[in-house]
């Protein structure tokens, strides 16, 4: 507490800010306070923080080798108070290999993300803003990589570069940006020929200035959300990918892997399969649940006033 | 003296649509020039070729004595900048004032940003207390103010205004007309002020143009419109207008 008896949620919500990270913090604070008033969404952040955790102390959470399995003993155990989620054919902890498969599921995201969120944003805001044959080109380029469908590009990609989950990563990446950039595009429609662009080209700014300073952060947010409500679909085209064998390649515990190798045994041992798939669900869930609060929080539409 | 806006024939056309058909003005150094119409009468059109908004077909404008070509370089941004008509759509919603303020300084490299900032919130009755709020929190006046202080930090000799007043409520516009008018006589600026409010008009403005579908109808001084000195019907129809709803009798 400051000496002026403001409390720090005042500071935070005054009217009249007295530093530029004064304004950003409390701009930021009712973005949170928007979205911690959706339970759900919140249920749904901390089901990805978990993950981040999970994936962070890997080491120290599992509790048998995620790789080297008991095979004389150890072969498709139930569930038990040794092995939690019970064993896989291979004598293998399965809550070991989903620990440490949380780290090749937080990877694929984090740089499919990486990958695709940015060309999309730049190909969207560059299209739009230049307008023209420009637009045209992009955006016939961006219909070609729409018109098909992701799974099958991405099995193409695959099939071309090899499998492995590197390769993987980069077609899902390569099939997941046009939805972005026609995002993108869309938004900068919207806002190219405002009055507030206008005053900004007034002021003699370039551009490529006007396009990165003012144009992509209007895009950002309607992004954000639109990235992490595909993060659900992303893990389940990886894990596709791993189930038809084409991402991660053995002994990699790549949860979509683990649903193909235990799909053997679904009927009498079902918990090879069924423990790495509820892992997907929940992890899907969570992202949906966290970008539809997004959605509420940061939507510039009704939460300037 | 080479006049601060001369404009010959200048002709803008979009698709088939002949929004500005030869337009000529002069406008003096230090002088207010005033263009009145309807909707669609082009008024708005001028400014924003002028500015390089709109597209010029044919026509040359001159700012100073200096030829403007088809781009406009940094320096013409220095010599001239705009008021526009909407002030909740002429400021950036994501932007805080220091940073609508800070962007113009920035593009232009100049230094001492944090003093000018400082001036310019004064210079239009903002205190330092609206620097760091977003445009969402401001007034209609106020914004309107903040979209004058940005027009202003970059030091223009020539400021368009394109109905800086209409879309704010009566007693607001008399503080942003009297604002206007007091830097426009602090900096020995040149207004062309684009207004369907023939009131304002007459306050602000020496001379006058009015406007019609694209063409000059005829020109005025400022008196010629209190003592009802016109030549055209179509003014006399506006100056009807003007007045507002007459109770029959």
């Amino acid at each position: 507490m400051s000496d002026t008896a403001m409390t720090r949620r005042e500071w935070l919500l005054t009217d009249r800010p007295q530093s530029r990270m004064q304004a950003r913090l409390g701009r930021t604070y009712l973005t949170w306070r928007r979205f911690t008033a959706n339970k759900l969404a919140v249920i749904g952040l901390g089901i990805i923080l978990l993950l981040l955790f999970v994936a962070a102390t890997a080491p120290l959470l599992a509790p048998h080798s995620p790789y080297i399995g008991d095979l004389r003993n150890a072969r498709l155990l139930p569930p038990s108070s040794t092995y939690w989620l019970g064993t896989d054919d291979q004598g293998r902890d399965i809550l070991s290999r989903l620990i440490y498969g949380s780290r090749l599921t937080l990877q694929v995201i984090v740089l499919v993300a990486i990958i695709a969120a940015p060309i999309g944003l730049l190909v969207g805001t560059a299209a739009g803003y230049a307008g023209g044959w420009i637009d045209a080109v992009l955006m016939r380029i961006t219909d070609i990589f729409l018109a098909f469908p992701k799974l099958v590009l991405a099995l193409a990609f695959v099939a071309a570069l090899g499998p492995g989950i590197e390769n993987a990563i980069i077609a899902i990446a390569l099939t997941s940006w046009p939805p972005y950039a026609r995002i993108a595009r869309a938004e900068t429609l919207t806002v190219r020929n405002s009055d507030y662009i206008s005053a900004v080209k007034l002021m003699g700014a370039s551009p490529m200035r006007i396009v990165l300073r003012h144009i992509m952060p209007l895009c950002i947010s309607s992004l954000i959300v639109r990235v992490t409500l595909d993060m659900a679909g992303i893990i389940l085209t990886a894990a596709g990918l791993g189930f038809l064998g084409l991402g991660a390649q053995p002994p990699l515990p790549e949860w979509g892997a683990m649903i193909a190798s235990g799909r053997r045994f679904i009927l009498d041992q079902w918990w090879v399969a069924a423990a790495p798939g509820a892992a997907i669900l929940i992890v899907s869930l969570g992202f949906n649940l966290l970008g539809d609060g997004l959605r509420d929080a940061l939507d510039t539409r009704s939460g300037g006033q | 003296m080479t006049p601060a806006l001369a404009i010959d024939k200048l002709r803008v056309v979009y698709d088939d649509f002949i929004a500005l058909k030869d337009v000529s003005l002069t406008v003096a150094q230090g002088e207010s020039f005033g263009l009145v119409g309807e909707s669609g009468s082009g008024k708005s059109t001028l400014l924003r070729a002028v500015a390089g908004l709109a597209p010029v077909t044919s026509g040359t404008i001159d700012v100073s004595g200096q030829r403007l070509g088809k781009t406009r370089d940094k320096a013409f941004y220095r010599q001239v900048q705009m008021v526009f008509q909407d002030p909740y759509g002429s400021l950036h919603p994501r932007q805080t004032v220091d940073r609508l303020l800070l962007e113009p300084l920035d593009i232009h490299g100049f230094a001492d940003t944090e003093k000018r900032i400082q001036r310019a919130l004064d210079e239009v009755g903002l205190g330092s207390g609206f620097r760091f709020r977003y445009s969402h929190q401001l007034s209609g006046g106020q914004r309107q103010r903040v979209a004058i202080a940005r027009a202003l930090i970059l030091e223009p000799s020539i400021l368009l205004l394109d109905e800086p007043t209409s879309a704010l409520d009566a007693s607001v516009q008399a503080e942003v007309l009297n604002l206007l008018e007091q830097v426009r006589r602090d900096r020995k600026l040149t207004f062309v002020m684009v207004s369907h409010d023939l009131g304002v008009i007459t306050h602000m403005c020496e001379r006058l143009m009015v406007m019609q579908s694209g063409e000059e109808v005829e020109r005025l001084q400022a008196g010629d419109l209190a003592t009802r000195n016109v030549a055209q019907d179509y003014t006399r129809n506006l100056l009807v207008a003007s007045e507002g709803f007459v109770r029959g009798g």
